[in-house]
């Protein structure tokens, strides 16, 4: 089955079996492997992506669903020269990033939580990312990383600047 | 504002990993690559009669016990050489390898594997640490199922029983505990110029090569082991990936194309090792003035299938119970039992958070039995400098527990909030005091495991650091680099560690057992130190450091007598719940830490992996039951098993406390393990005081609570 989608703002077209999984479609066949497997049973969310701007567990979808839509990945958030995403740069700064392998999906659940809601409560920011699990940070530094990320995208909001500019953080 | 080698700095790993660019093990593409999959027993035990593979398509084979190189050894070296490879007739556990199919697409791989037909004489199992004592359906193990059985014995316990005047008895109960740790297990297994090349998500390189080698009749050189970036460990990376990287470098002998085998979950929660389950008797001889005169402990470990690392497990469980209480006359005895169950293995912890809260939890009995404070009563039998430990070793160190609790005490709000709360009220205060002794027990660094790093200023003027240990999360790559750059005084970002590749690095042991940093780090400053004399030499220069006891510490590991650990961290968990009167849910209102670990050699770091150990072991504590229903894991989804959420508890407030120790790195202790030694009890505790009954298991769900009500 011919798929056209988008995927992290570029037009793509894959030719897969509709019911392949769309973590599949992403990881074997677009080769963005940022995307990870926990658990392939829709509970931990290491494979949360944003599809036409709601998180869904990647593992879940059939690749059929992806016909038309928005897809946004891990690899989509820092863009290829602009640096790291204001989340992204918050996870660092707070020494919320442990082993990682959550972490994309992390990042995700967070980014559609701000993008709904740019000043979340702390309730809020626990239940948006109740569905992804973490098992090295005890989430505490993962708590902090949302919250610094939302003051940032506000104050870069105010100040009429995108999100994305670089802040500083570099590749160790 | 902190200062020095504490002051947290960026984690040099972060910013891959958050921006998706990690490759983990399941994300590089190998050219020309067989999927493998592991068929497995579908009984505990008995003997197998028959192995009926289906025709296998072209590209697909069936790897067992026969194909195993000439002269190579169908058991896996880890302590000892016991597990098998692949079994094709004793059954000692459900889900034990029988073989591995290997082939080019998973889904046929999973239906071929449905369709191998095994046929077996069963036989009857024991499962639990009961039935392992009463060799029901006959030993597994020797004549006693024992894998291990030892005493040890401090002051005249039995006259102190002789003179008791009353004597109060507990048996403690734990479980299983699964590690989820969140990427599952996988490796890949390749042939390299005539080398087999083992890429694994481990915390072990040099345990896969010793396990491999005999059973491929290779020398250890022609093994080489690769790290690749590893998504947590916490124990289940320890050893278990030696059961797999061998029946895969079986499989790469005989078709000679790479091998790849990456769990999902279920099969990783089905068939990986989990946390021993524990059931600990105390019976404490008080005297007439309900003074604490002597112990008798007797202590079981449920061991599983194979020996493993079980009696090591056992070892740190009983010298850490009497954790951190100077108990004047002690007998104890451990066993590790043998049953028809998955091995045992390392989870974090190793053992002391067994031994840690059953001492906790009897302790406070003792405190509700004769009506004392269980704090005071704690706190008066507190281990300090000199003391004697349970295998009549020495405290060398300052022990800073009492100024910690006034610490501790004042933050959580414990006397105000203790005195508010009647016992039985729906609130509760718990306070779990603990320690962790760093590095392997005993002589293990100092006879079995022999660190070595080496450091070079290669040609260019670069420095590298050499060594086995691995970043699995718990930050190495970073705290590592701090270490040498802090000696060499330069940019810690400017330094090169690579993940480890067996054929290039010493031997620095294993990434277990809270030595990395203390044991191996202080190998990293000696190292450093050595070559910064060298630094401004020209051309290629080179240092290299190896482990030495630290003096004034004896071990005799035929008597298990001496210092068990040369040095402790030391902590205390306070706990807040309320449960609810009707469903007895439990809410937990503040989590408070603090812990002395000598030195934080990155406090971010530190916080981090308090954080993350607490929330584990609440988990534990609360949370995560694994039961066994005729030799299989009940639990076994993300969906039946359950872990933290954001959902589940407060905030962790963690304090630091230093006490450099002289033979750690700029006095840093260890820290992986001593962080989630404590929460569990308190957590326990703080249900106690909250339901006013005696807790004596973990995890204390909501049911456990009802049937407390109910029953008392
Ligand atoms: S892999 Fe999709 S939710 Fe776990
Ligand atoms: S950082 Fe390891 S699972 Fe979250």
């Amino acid at each position: 089955m011919v798929i056209h989608f988008t995927c992290n703002g570029k037009p793509v077209t894959v030719d897969v079996d509709g019911d392949m999984r769309v973590l599949d479609v992403l990881r074997d066949v677009l080769d963005l492997t940022g995307t990870k497997e926990g658990c392939g049973e829709g509970e931990c969310g290491a494979c949360t992506i944003i599809l036409n701007g709601k998180t869904v567990n990647s593992c879940l979808l059939y690749a059929g669903k992806l016909q038309g839509a928005v897809v946004e990945t891990i690899e989509g958030l820092s863009g290829d020269s602009a640096g790291l995403h204001p989340i992204q740069e918050s996870f660092l700064e707070e020494g919320a990033v442990q082993c990682g392998f959550c972490t994309p999906g992390m990042v995700l659940s967070t980014k559609a939580l701000l993008d709904r809601h740019p000043d979340p409560s702390i309730k809020e920011i626990e239940t948006a990312l109740s569905g992804n699990f973490c098992r090295c940070t005890g989430y505490g530094k993962i708590m902090k990383a949302v919250v610094s990320s939302a003051e940032k995208l506000r104050d870069s909001r105010e100040d009429g600047h995108q999100s994305g500019t670089g802040l500083g953080v570099k590749r160790g | 504002m902190t200062t020095g080698i504490s002051r947290s700095v960026p984690r040099v790993d972060a910013y891959d990993k958050a921006a998706g660019i990690t490759r983990y093990i399941a994300d590089i593409p190998v050219a020309g690559v067989c999927y493998g999959k592991l068929v497995r027993t579908s009984i505990s035990r008995g003997t197998i009669l028959d192995i009926d593979v289906p025709e296998l398509p072209e590209g697909f084979w069936f790897i067992s016990e026969g194909d195993i190189p000439e002269g190579g050894r169908n058991r896996i070296h880890m302590i000892k050489e016991d597990w098998p490879v692949f079994t094709n007739s004793e059954v000692r556990f459900y889900g034990q390898t029988i073989g591995i199919l290997v082939g080019p697409d998973r889904e046929q791989l999973i239906a071929l594997a449905d369709a191998v037909r095994v046929t077996y004489r069963e036989q009857e199992a024991a499962f639990t640490i009961e039935e392992g004592l009463a060799c029901r359906g006959g030993a597994l193990h020797g004549d006693d199922n024992l894998f291990a059985d030892y005493c040890l014995v401090k002051g005249d316990p039995e006259s102190a029983f002789s003179r008791a005047h009353r004597v109060i008895e507990d048996v403690i109960e734990t479980g299983f505990q699964e590690h989820v740790y969140m990427e599952p297990q996988g490796i890949t297994v390749e042939e390299q110029d005539g080398k087999i090349v083992i890429h694994a998500s481990c915390q072990c390189p040099f345990y896969i090569r010793k396990a491999v080698a005999p059973s491929l009749n290779r020398s250890l050189d022609d093994i080489i082991v690769r790290q690749a970036v590893t998504g947590g460990g916490f124990g289940g990376k320890e050893h278990f990936p030696d059961i797999i990287a061998s029946a895969a470098a079986v499989a790469v002998t005989k078709v000679h194309r790479p091998v790849q085998v990456i769990f999902d979950r279920e099969e990783d929660m089905c068939y990986s090792t989990k946390r021993h389950p524990s059931q600990v008797i105390f019976k404490t001889a008080l005297d007439s003035e309900n003074r604490i005169i002597g112990m008798d402990i007797d202590a079981r470990i449920n061991a599983g299938a194979y020996e493993s690392c079980s009696p090591v497990v056992l070892q740190r469980l009983i010298f850490s119970s009497n954790s951190v209480y100077d108990i004047p006359n002690v007998q104890l005895r451990g066993r590790a039992v043998a049953t028809s169950t998955i091995p045992s293995d390392a989870f974090r912890g190793f053992g002391a958070p067994q031994g840690i809260i059953a001492a906790e939890l009897h302790m406070s009995h003792i405190a509700r039995e004769i009506g004392m404070d269980e704090v005071e009563l704690k706190r008066s039998l507190m281990v300090s400098k000199g003391s004697r430990t349970i295998t009549n070793g020495t405290i060398h160190e300052t022990v800073k527990l009492h100024e910690m609790w006034q610490r501790i005490a004042e933050v959580s709000g414990w006397h105000e909030k203790k005195s508010r709360y009647a016992p039985g009220s729906g609130r509760g205060m718990g306070a779990a005091f603990y320690l962790h002794g760093g590095g392997f027990t005993g002589s293990g660094e100092q006879d079995i495991i022999k660190a070595r790093v080496r450091m070079v200023k290669r040609d260019d003027g670069i420095v590298e650091i050499l060594l086995s240990n691995v970043e699995m999360g718990q930050g190495l790559q970073t705290t590592f680099r701090k270490i040498a750059a802090q000696v060499l005084d330069c940019d810690y970002r400017d330094i090169l560690l690579a993940d480890p590749d067996t054929d290039r690095v010493p031997d620095s042991g294993p990434t277990v057992a809270s030595r990395s940093i203390m044991i191996v780090g202080r190998l990293v400053q000696l190292a450093a130190e050595q070559l910064k004399h060298k630094l401004h030499e020209p051309g290629a220069q080179e240092s290299e450091a190896a482990y030495t006891q630290p003096p004034g510490c004896h071990w005799d590991q035929e008597t298990l007598q001496g210092d068990a650990y040369p040095a402790y961290g030391w902590g205390i968990c306070v706990i807040e719940t309320a449960v609810d009167p009707d469903t007895c849910e439990v809410e937990t209102l503040g989590v408070w830490t603090i812990h002395e670990i000598g030195k934080a050699i990155d406090e971010a770091i530190v916080h981090g992996q308090v954080t993350g150990g607490v929330i584990q072991a609440l988990g534990y504590g609360s949370l995560e039951k694994l039961e066994l229903k005729d030799g299989k894991f009940f639990q076994h989804t993300m969906a039946d098993y359950i872990i933290p959420t954001t959902l589940d508890f407060p905030g962790v407030y963690s304090e630091l406390v230093e006490n450099p120790y002289p033979y750690g790195p700029f006095g840093a202790k260890g820290l992986g393990e001593l962080v989630f030694d404590g929460a569990a009890a308190s957590y326990a505790m703080a249900v106690q005081h909250a339901v006013d009954r005696t807790v004596s298991r973990i995890p204390v769900t909501p049911e456990y609570i009802m049937e407390l009500k109910t029953h008392g």
